[in-house]
Formats: C-alpha cells, sequence, structure tokens
C-alpha cells in the first residue's frame, strides 16, 4: 500500500495532441493518500475512466508520472503495479467456476495453497455467494457475475489500491445498498486505498471521505462531501451535487452587494473586483419565498417531491428553484425571495471567487 | 388461447415442398431405388433388396477408401484447426494493415476448386512446376504422381492452403468480439499469456470454433475436385477418398447398384457426425444461456 501521485499527467487518445481540446485528461497534479476512500465523480465522458486505467498501467499517459509512494511507475505494467480494478460490467472467466474465478489472481501470484482456500471462502461469505462456489460462472446472473468481479477484484490483500470503474451500474438497487456498504466496512477493516468512479452522487457521497469531482477532462474541486455542498469551486460542481442543483444568477459584484435585475442582493463578505461573467450562486436549501423581502419574484411551477416541495420561480427573466418546506402555504402574498447572505458563492468564468474576508472561505 | 385454424395457410409452403420434391427427395429416391435393385441395361431392373448394403459393408474396397478418408479429414483438422487458431491470434487487430490481411486471407477461400487444383497441379510438377522444380533442385526425391507420401503430402500443403483462411476468418470474427474489458481484467488479474488465450479467447472462440470445424469436416470429407485434378486417385489407390471411388464405381464402371447403396451410407455418415455436432452446439448454448 502506499500514497499514489499523479504528477503532471495528462493523456490524450490522439498521437501527437497539439490543442488543448485533444486531451481527454488535461494536465493535473494530484496526491490520493495512503488508506483514502475516493469517490470520483463526473458526468460521462469526463475523462474519469481514463484516470483510472492511467493509474492502474491498462493505459501509458501521454506525459508525467505516477509514482507509488516514492517509486516511478510510469513505465511498469500494470502486472507489476498490483492493483486492483473492478469494471463497469461484469467480466467473469465464463468456464471456470466461482472458486476458480475468486483464485484466479492469488494462483497467478503463486500464493500457497491453504491460503487461497481460506482467502476464497472468507470473501466468498462477504460477496453472498458461498453456497454456488462450485457453480460454473457462465449460467451466473449478471449482477452474481458483478459480484465475482467485485470478489476478484478483494481477493488480493496487497493491492496498492483498488479501483472501482462504476461498479454497482448492472446491481439491483437493494443489492447496490448492501454491496456498497460492504465495501465501505471492508475499507475500514483493510485500509485499502480505493477510488471510486461513479456518476451517481448519492453513492459518491455516501461511499467516500473525499469526493474529487471532474469536469472536460480535470479536477475541479476535491474535498469533504460537506465543501462541495457549501462552496463548490466551479460552477459544474454547484449544478451536479445536490437535487437540484446550485441556482446561478448573472449579476454584477460590486465589494459585498451584488446586482442582480434591478435589485440588489447583500453578500455575506466583500470581494475584490471580479473579472469575466459574474454569476452568484446559492443552494435552494438556502432561499426562501418572502411577502417582501429580497428580489422580486414569480412563481411558475411547484412540485411536489415529498418531504418537501420545489418552487420554479423567475427572477430578473431567469429561472431558479427554491426548496420550500412542506406544509406552508404558497399564498399569491409570496412575491420575493430571499437568500442567505452567508451561503452565496461568488463565481467569475465558471470559478469561485474567493472573498477578501469574512463569510464561507 | 385460441389457435385460429387456417389451413389454406398450407398453401404457402407448397411451392418450397415442390422445389425440395425436385431437387432433393425425388433424386435421393431415384439413388434408394438403384440401391436396391441390379441392372444390365435396357432399363431392366432385378429387386435384390439389402445385397449391395451387405456387399459394400464387408467391401475392402471402401474401407480402404473410408479409411484413407478419416485419416485425410483428422490431418487436416488436426493442422488447419491450432494454424488458424494460431493466425487468428497473431492478425493485426484494426487498421490498415487488419484489412489487408483479410483480403489476402480471403483470397484462396474466392479460387473455384479446380482452378486450385490445377494451379497444385503444376506447381508441384518436377519438370514445369515452380515447388516440384525448386525441390527436385535441392536434391528432393520429390515426384507426386509416383509417390504415395508426397502424393498426400501434396493434398494435405494444398488444402492447408485453400481452406485454413476459412479457420481462422471465422477464429478471428470470435476473437474480436471480445470486449476490451476481459483483456484487462486479465492484465489486473495478472493472468499468463497462456491463461488468457486458455479462459477468455478460446471460450469465447468456442461457437465459432465448432462451426469451422464442422465445415472442415465436411468439406474434406467430402473432397473430390482437387484430388481428382492434382492425384487421379492415384498413384495407385493411394488417394482414392470416398467421393473419387463412388465416381469410379458408379461412372467408371457403371456399377449403379453397389454405387447407390455406397452412396446412401456416406450420406448417412456425414448427417451422423452433423447430427453430433449440431446437438453439441445447442447445448453448449443452452448452457450458455441458463
Amino acid at each position: 500500500m502506499a500514497q499514489i501521485t499523479l504528477k503532471n499527467l495528462a493523456h490524450s487518445y490522439y498521437p501527437n495532441p497539439t490543442k488543448d481540446a485533444d486531451f481527454a485528461l488535461k494536465e493535473m497534479d494530484h496526491v490520493w493518500e495512503d488508506g483514502g476512500a475516493y469517490a470520483l465523480l463526473g458526468s460521462s465522458g469526463c475523462g474519469k475512466t481514463t484516470l483510472l486505467n492511467l493509474i492502474s498501467g491498462l493505459l501509458r499517459p501521454s506525459q508525467g508520472r505516477v509514482l507509488f509512494g516514492d517509486t516511478d511507475v510510469t513505465d511498469n505494467a500494470t502486472a507489476e503495479r498490483n492493483i486492483a480494478q473492478v469494471f463497469q460490467f461484469p467480466v467473469v472467466y465464463d468456464t471456470m467456476t466461482v472458486r476458480d474465478n475468486l483464485a484466479f489472481p492469488l494462483r497467478n501470484r503463486g500464493m500457497d495453497a491453504a491460503y487461497i482456500t481460506a482467502r476464497v471462502q472468507q470473501i466468498a461469505a462477504m460477496i453472498g455467494m458461498e453456497d454456488r462456489l462450485n457453480f460454473k460462472a457462465r449460467g451466473l446472473t449478471a449482477d452474481a457475475k458483478q459480484k465475482i468481479s467485485l470478489g476478484r477484484g478483494m481477493v488480493r490483500e496487497d493491492v496498492n489500491a483498488i479501483l472501482f470503474d462504476e461498479p454497482l451500474t448492472v446491481i439491483d438497487p437493494h443489492m447496490k445498498w448492501e454491496l456498497r456498504t460492504q465495501l465501505k466496512s471492508l475499507h475500514r477493516e483493510f485500509g485499502h486505498t480505493m477510488i471510486y468512479v461513479t456518476h451517481d452522487q448519492t453513492e459518491a457521497l455516501t461511499f467516500a471521505d473525499k469526493v474529487v469531482v471532474m469536469y472536460d477532462g480535470r479536477v475541479v474541486q476535491m474535498g469533504t462531501p460537506e465543501e462541495l455542498f457549501e462552496t463548490p469551486q466551479h460552477t459544474f460542481v454547484g449544478y451536479f451535487i445536490g437535487s437540484p442543483g446550485m441556482n446561478f444568477l448573472d449579476a454584477k459584484v460590486d465589494g459585498s452587494r451584488a446586482q442582480v435585475g434591478g435589485a440588489v442582493v447583500e453578500l455575506g463578505a466583500s470581494y475584490a473586483q471580479v473579472a469575466g461573467r459574474t454569476q452568484i450562486g446559492i443552494r435552494p436549501e438556502y432561499a426562501t419565498l418572502t411577502t417582501g423581502q429580497g428580489l422580486p419574484m414569480q412563481i411558475t411551477r411547484v412540485e411536489d417531491v415529498g418531504r418537501h416541495r420545489l418552487v420554479r420561480v423567475q427572477v430578473a427573466d431567469q429561472e431558479i428553484s427554491v426548496i420550500a418546506p412542506e406544509g406552508a402555504p404558497l399564498g399569491a402574498d409570496l412575491t420575493h425571495v430571499q437568500f442567505d447572505a452567508a451561503r452565496i458563492n461568488v463565481y467569475a468564468d465558471d470559478w469561485r471567487v474567493a472573498p477578501e474576508r469574512g463569510g464561507a472561505a | 388461447m385460441d389457435k385460429t385454424q387456417n389451413n389454406k395457410a398450407w398453401f404457402l409452403v407448397l411451392p418450397v415442398l415442390v422445389v425440395v420434391a425436385f431437387s432433393a427427395v425425388l433424386p435421393l429416391m431415384t439413388v434408394v431405388n438403384y440401391a436396391m435393385n441390379d441392372t444390365f441395361g435396357n432399363n431392366q431392373f432385378f429387386w435384390v433388396g439389402l445385397e449391395w448394403f451387405e456387399e459394400m459393408v464387408t467391401s475392402d474396397r471402401l474401407h480402404d477408401a473410408l479409411g484413407r478418408q478419416i485419416l485425410f479429414s483428422a490431418i487436416i483438422l488436426a493442422i488447419q484447426v491450432p494454424l488458424g487458431i494460431f493466425i487468428a491470434l497473431n492478425m493485426p487487430k484494426k487498421g490498415f494493415w487488419a484489412s489487408l490481411c483479410l483480403v489476402l486471407m480471403s483470397l484462396p477461400l474466392l479460387i473455384p476448386f479446380n482452378v486450385v487444383g490445377t494451379i497444385w497441379q503444376i506447381f508441384g510438377r518436377v519438370d514445369i512446376g515452380l515447388l516440384g522444380h525448386t525441390l527436385a533442385a535441392l536434391g528432393f526425391d520429390y515426384n507426386y504422381t509416383n509417390d504415395a507420401f508426397d502424393a498426400w503430402a501434396t493434398l494435405i500443403v494444398m488444402d492447408v492452403w485453400h481452406w485454413t483462411s476459412l479457420v481462422a476468418l471465422l477464429c478471428y470474427a470470435g476473437l474480436q468480439s471480445i470486449p476490451q474489458a476481459y483483456y484487462q481484467a486479465a492484465k489486473i488479474d495478472q493472468a499468463s499469456r497462456w491463461a488468457v488465450f486458455r479462459y477468455i479467447e478460446l471460450p469465447k472462440m468456442q461457437g465459432v470454433l465448432l462451426i469451422a470445424i464442422l465445415l472442415r469436416f465436411m468439406d474434406s470429407f467430402m473432397i473430390y475436385t482437387e484430388p481428382f485434378v492434382v492425384t487421379g486417385g492415384g498413384p495407385g489407390n493411394a488417394t482414392t477418398f470416398l467421393s473419387i471411388d463412388l465416381v469410379k464405381m458408379a461412372i467408371g464402371q457403371f456399377d449403379l447398384g453397389p454405387a447407390a447403396a455406397f452412396s446412401l451410407m456416406y450420406f448417412l455418415v456425414i448427417l451422423l457426425v452433423s447430427w453430433v455436432f449440431f446437438t453439441v452446439m445447442t447445448n453448449l448454448d443452452r448452457r450458455e444461456g441458463k
């Protein structure tokens, strides 16, 4: 086990990349702490899988180095890196039994037979397939096969890291929950570095201590779920995390005030001169509908989503969402929307601007 | 559920029945008829029952031809299947070279059988053939017209040249359908090259490989044109395979009765083997689907 360091790492699938857009993974520096449970979150095609394959050595980076601890492994083949990886779709060895499938990585490393038997039994218990160890893998259902893939990923105890590439896509929801919990407890027990790729924010937030959000081949933010929620560093993070995502309103920021349309919004902090396209971002959770304070608005739609109601309102020709508590009347007297000043973030060209002083840094 | 009774639908099957009757059933019945009768010309037939079958089953001539046939099929399968797999594994997977390989590989398959025979008949001649002349110049005593071993070797090399592509192309198609993730998982699991072949490639090729073996078995078991053109069944009877023997008997000696009985048994053997293959394949599919 070791800390994984990515130095100036970038990758392009073209032989001679010239412009920025040629890179599937833009240049990045990143450190994965030893024993961390990370979730790699992002929409499809943003480079998550590329990043995983670079770490496991299935791809060789166009530039930059990959370090395990202090060892440079950029030129090492996958086998030498001793990494486990679980893929999105089940990969099992059809002609082998479940037992042989689980034992395969251990046998390839020449482990002792008694150890293999014991370890396979242990993993089988964890994925709940003890009773099917002697079945041929080819006859099993997709989620059983994926459980075997997961088991094969976890069977080696000495791996440097375990990488999961959207491993629960084919598993049904009930089982998903259970397997995720098991992965989590496994992490606590053995302390492997785990990187879990997903585009499902619930999955990411429940699994990981640290969530890494990727957008367009770049890591835009790494932080705890709370940090991602309160202070998204990029509009994509704000929009991607949360349900619904953060609201963004075009604004002119001057000191500790923002101009939205004709009205003025008080910000919780003061900002230096902001250049570029300026927006203020506010979570729907931190907006309240009022009878007079705040920005004038018009309700366009109300959706009841169970524990609360989602109100779509029109502010200065832009649509935003507001979460209204269940039961509170939504009368015609509600004409304004007010934001919690301390929770407002300011963005210039999609990147968060740090306030000069005070506020939630 | 109530079934709709509409017997008019049977009329739609009629054209097929007529075509099959004229193209397959009636000729086959004629053969059955010949096999049960003896004739001395003049269109006069005498009923002999199963006598021809008894004679053929105990005939040394047929036993020898069958032996040669089985040996030939076994040898070419033993060469073409491993060789075809080997070629498929080593072909480029994409790009210009892959296309070029595919075109080159399919060329022998496009050449008509008698042309293949003629090519090798000339190629192997000691006086003017490139192969035969070169071998002779190198000091080999090679002559496929009077040496049984040389004749066999020529026929086998010719068949390998003609048909290995088929096995290779089918295996190649099977290999191409394996998702990349399998190879990646094998790398992660630190599998050896042999293990990748044994546990990923071979199982995934199983279906196409069985088809390839079935096709190669049937074709080689019925082989006629090429040995007929190259060796004419000689030297002596060394390369007289079942079909060559059959034609000699039926058209050379006009022994229609024994030849008909012979061909029926020949047909049944191929039918039997094909049935075995079919059963094995469908069982594999069923296991896959479970």
